[in-house]
């Protein structure tokens, strides 16, 4: 499994991610500048977490337009896999490859904690290592992760199956309280149409070591090139 | 004096006559505006120390493992393996006061300058803080705004704050402390310096542009306040975490080519000191073109763009064949790069701009021969005695412990650390809320554990033994992690040196503090001081804040706090005497602030540590705390909170008239150890073959701390009013 990591100027879980995803899969992942208009083929392509380009406008707005991204775009129209982390999440939402937006978290503050997700699904090559319905441990680290749609979008993407995990107590119940930034319907990630895009707000990176306390995010990333082998 | 230069610009600069004699000596003749800026921000306390030097002299800087010692951009230490850790502490106290979110921030900012400069990559923050009564009207508008710049500079720039402290007390009213503390690692034989060397090498800018933000930051930072201070919010500086990330960036990149001679930071004073001080040590000349300067805005004059505090610059010294290599790097992070000057032999400062000269200083009595003082001082009266004499015997632990528990001091951080980004970099190994943090080297099984500490209140009862008793309680936090301490940075707070007991108050901390490093094989290797925190004559708590740094190694073998397994055993290491005085016990149950600190012993303090860190390093340890603030009960309610365990404490027994200072006495030199049945003969033995004393409190177990008398506390009750208290006290509950 070959993956690229998009790195922006601001990109700061790009090395993170990029240890994770060769501890899984014994490769080291391309990293591509932003200014690169092209890179070679990949199986997988990585928008890490971090502030592109300081996020000063609306997060993610900025590197949605950056030259990198006319290609990941063309890409993942053609179905390569994308997976957005965090800021990467939100720049997926801002380029269009995700319904939605993420708004400033409810507190108004940046959370930064261990919160459990429920997996809302296995059906897919992200998940395919979890049951439904079971709950990981992984990090949040954000100011901005307060998904927002409308009614009819949440709708649809609940009908279609098409929520990939929600914030929830350690026993899979939702409440408010799993809740760190305000989601609706306390959503931490989703995917597009085929579930070939994945934009999530924790950070499975954070939790892939057993000398950091967690290997949950360990699990998420040998499913992934599990299933993209 | 010339006609531009009247006495009372002359005042206005924060110099007094004596010292404009000075200039005129060292000029031979009359200054220029731009030439007096440039000493008074040369000479201003915060730059030249010339009020603290005679005293920062009394401290061990030279160890082994000491690469670099005081007097670089941050100090440097051998980690092994050809690798090196860099770091230092700043504070940025007034600026934060007036404008709390960009000074803290830009305190953050500039304190992570000083260690990438060295070549190193920074892997953590952290900090200590120090805010005013927490009902006081203005306190939870300052803590808000400086936690939030401290997490906006650090998450952006993607390095995770990991550790810190925060006090509440009225002496800070009118001037909160912000202290900000980066660590970083470097390759040993990798480390970047300031010393310029070379005639006609090119002097290179790059960064940000340069705007009037920031004028005579240091000599602020050098005089006392008023209440027209928050007038002097245009002097605070704006940070740009984004461009400072991208700068980062671009120096570690051209730092991995060998084109670098010579690199310093623009912080306090700009261009003015990162020029003067990177020519004076390598004991040359420097030239600069003032109009090839990058501006931010039109008409700057030569005095707004050497004293200008625009953050996110540096300033460096390149081999000329690597000019256009350099220029490319920054180009591709979108930095400005200018070549604005060069190196000469002349030993001057000479500044050009609009094809005049605009000032040409020598640089040797600029950098050399700044005043120093030995200012007068007033030893403080040695504290009465402490006398029980009207505390009732303590009947009601339980509501003792919960309220201490509760208390601004005491209470739970987590309303502060979960606005910082603390994992960020994948490396966090222990997070806030254990006695240190622990950060890996990256790559490698190599990890560094760091705390920021001060009791002022003990400093301000006896500065000698609160100076010792920073350090020590900064080495007792390393060992509590088994981390091998290995060298500290200070943050030296105090009021205004020209009174005398403030005086006494510095050179008696500094004392103290030689004292400590010394038995504890701890020495300095950078800091910084702060003084002329004072609002209308009313000082601050003398606060020498300790930052320090232990290595651990393999890292995997760290102790947490948490009690872990019920059944266990529980152990304190160390005697109690129930020392009362000065403790938070007394403060927040009798609300008294009197008697001597708790006395320090830095023999028992280190046979005490050195066992403590070997049974670790043995395996023997399940858990492990210091005592400290609030006593053995609290470090107990500490660890059963981490553990979500309770205890059976059946050894916490005293007649009535003891057990208050058993249980919240603040004696120094001691910790708590959980212990599995089976390790605890072998560490008894080794305890009494090194004559470190060992009481037995207990074992882990239940859902609730259990004293003697039947008392018990829960630990979800004690849980809740723990983290009931910032966030009560910052509106948000």
């Amino acid at each position: 499994m070959k993956a690229a990591v998009i790195v922006f100027p601001g990109s700061n879980c790009d090395r993170d991610v990029a240890v994770a995803l060769e501890q899984a899969s014994g490769r080291k992942p391309v990293m591509v500048w932003h200014r690169e208009g092209d890179f070679e083929q990949v199986d997988l392509v990585v928008l890490p977490g971090g502030f592109a380009y300081g996020d000063y406008l609306r997060v993610g707005a900025m590197a949605a337009h950056s030259p990198v991204m006319r290609e990941v775009k063309r890409r993942a129209e053609r179905g390569v896999p994308t997976l957005g982390i965090c800021n990467g999440f939100q720049v997926l939402t801002e380029a269009g490859l995700l319904p939605g937006a993420l708004m400033r978290n409810a507190s108004l503050q940046f959370v930064c904690k261990d919160v459990h997700c429920r997996i809302e699904t296995g059906q897919s090559l992200y998940t395919s290592a979890f049951a439904s319905g079971e709950t990981v441990r992984w990090p949040v680290g954000h100011h901005d992760g307060n998904y927002f749609a409308d009614r009819n979008t949440l709708d649809r993407l609940e009908g279609e199956g098409r929520i990939a995990f929600r914030y929830a107590e350690p026993d899979g119940s939702l409440t408010e309280g799993a809740n760190p930034n305000g989601s609706a319907r306390n959503i931490a990630g989703i995917f597009n149409e085929t579930k070939s895009v994945l934009g999530l707000m924790p950070h499975p990176e954070r939790l892939a070591d057993s000398a950091l306390g967690g290997t949950d995010g360990t699990r998420f990333f040998k499913g992934l090139v599990e299933a993209l082998r | 004096m010339s006609p531009e230069i009247t006495p009372n610009l002359v005042a206005e600069h924060g110099l007094t006559n004596e010292e404009y004699q000075r200039i005129l000596k060292a000029l031979g003749r009359a200054p220029n505006p731009t030439e007096l800026g440039i000493f008074s921000v040369m000479w201003s306390e915060h730059c030249s120390y010339k009020s603290s030097k005679r005293w920062l002299r009394l401290l061990p800087t030279e160890a082994p493992w000491v690469i670099q010692g005081p007097g670089e951009n941050a100090g440097v230490i051998d980690i092994g393996d050809g690798l090196a850790a860099v770091f230092k502490i700043e504070s940025h106290n007034h600026p934060s006061f007036i404008e709390p979110y960009q000074g803290a921030a830009t305190g953050v900012g500039g304190i992570l300058r000083d260690v990438f400069t060295m070549g190193a990559r920074p892997i953590a923050n952290l900090n200590a803080l120090r805010f005013g009564a927490p009902d006081h009207p203005k306190t939870r508008h300052l803590v808000g705004g400086v936690v939030a710049g401290i997490g906006g500079y650090g998450n952006c720039m993607g390095i995770p704050t990991v550790g810190g402290e925060v006090n509440f007390h009225p002496a800070y009213n009118g001037n909160i402390l912000v202290n900000a503390m980066t660590v970083g690692v470097a390759r040993a034989d990798k480390i970047f310096y300031a010393r310029a060397a070379g005639v006609g090498n090119p002097v290179v800018y790059v960064g940000a542009k340069t705007g009037r933000d920031g004028i005579h930051g240091a000599t602020m930072a050098s005089a006392e306040f008023n209440s027209d201070s928050e007038e002097k919010r245009p002097t605070v500086q704006v940070g740009d975490p984004f461009t400072e990330k991208l700068l980062l960036e671009a120096c570690l990149e051209l730092m991995a080519t060998d084109a670098i001679v010579a690199i310093q930071d623009m912080g306090a004073a700009g261009l003015t000191s990162s020029s003067v001080e990177m020519a004076g040590k390598g004991g040359m000349g420097i030239e600069l073109e003032l109009d090839r300067v990058p501006m931010r805005e039109t008409g700057m004059t030569p005095y707004e763009l050497m004293l200008s505090e625009s953050q996110e610059r540096m300033l460096m010294v390149l081999k000329p064949e690597a000019r256009e290599k350099a220029r490319a790097i920054f180009e591709k992070w979108e930095l400005d790069f200018a070549e604005i000057g060069r190196l000469t032999d002349t030993g001057r400062l000479v500044l050009r701009m609009g094809g005049a000269t605009v000032a040409d200083i020598p640089l040797a009595p600029l950098v050399n021969e700044a005043p120093l003082y030995d200012r007068p001082r007033a030893a403080p009266p040695a504290p009465r005695p402490f006398g029980a004499t009207g505390l009732q015997p303590l009947t009601d632990p339980k509501s003792a412990l919960l309220k201490l528990l509760g208390s601004p001091d005491l209470c739970s951080r987590r309303w502060i650390w979960e606005q910082y980004d603390h994992m960020v970099g994948a490396d966090t190994m222990q997070r806030p809320g254990g006695d240190a943090a622990v950060v890996r080297v990256h790559g490698t099984q190599k990890a560094l554990a760091m705390t920021t500490d001060c009791t002022p209140r003990y400093c301000f009862a006896d500065p000698k033994i609160g100076g010792a008793q920073a350090v020590a309680e900064a080495w007792r936090n390393l060992v509590a992690v088994g981390a091998k301490p290995l060298a500290v940075t200070n943050n030296l707070n105090f009021g205004n040196p020209e009174r005398p007991e403030i005086m006494g108050q510095l050179a008696g901390c500094i004392e103290g503090m030689a004292e400590a490093c010394r038995a504890l094989d701890f020495p300095v290797i950078s800091g910084n001081v702060s003084l002329y925190n004072e609002t209308e004559g009313k000082a601050i708590l003398p606060t020498p804040v300790i930052g320090g740094v232990g290595l651990l190694e393999p890292g995997a073998r760290m102790a947490t706090v948490a009690f872990k397994e019920a059944g266990h055993l529980l152990l304190l290491v160390g005697d109690s005497r129930g020392h009362l005085g000065q403790s938070l016990f007394l403060r927040e149950l009798h609300g008294r602030e009197d008697g001597p600190p708790p006395p320090l012993d830095l023999q028992a303090e280190r046979r005490n540590g050195e066992f403590v860190r070997a049974q670790i390093a043995a395996g023997r340890v399940a858990a492990c705390h210091d005592v400290s603030d609030g006593g053995l009960l609290v470090a107990l309610a500490e660890m059963a909170m981490a553990g979500g365990i309770g205890a059976e404490l059946e050894g916490l027994n005293a007649p009535p008239a003891a057990l208050a200072g058993l249980l919240f006495g603040e004696d120094q030199a001691r910790y708590v150890l959980e212990v599995a049945e089976g390790d605890a003969e072998p560490l008894a033995q080794e305890a009494a073959r090194k004559g470190v004393p060992l009481r037995r409190l207990g074992r882990v177990g239940s859902d609730a701390l259990t004293l003697p008398g039947g008392h018990l506390i829960s630990v979800a009750e004690m849980r809740r009013v723990h983290e009931a208290g910032l966030p009560a006290l910052m509106g948000a509950a």
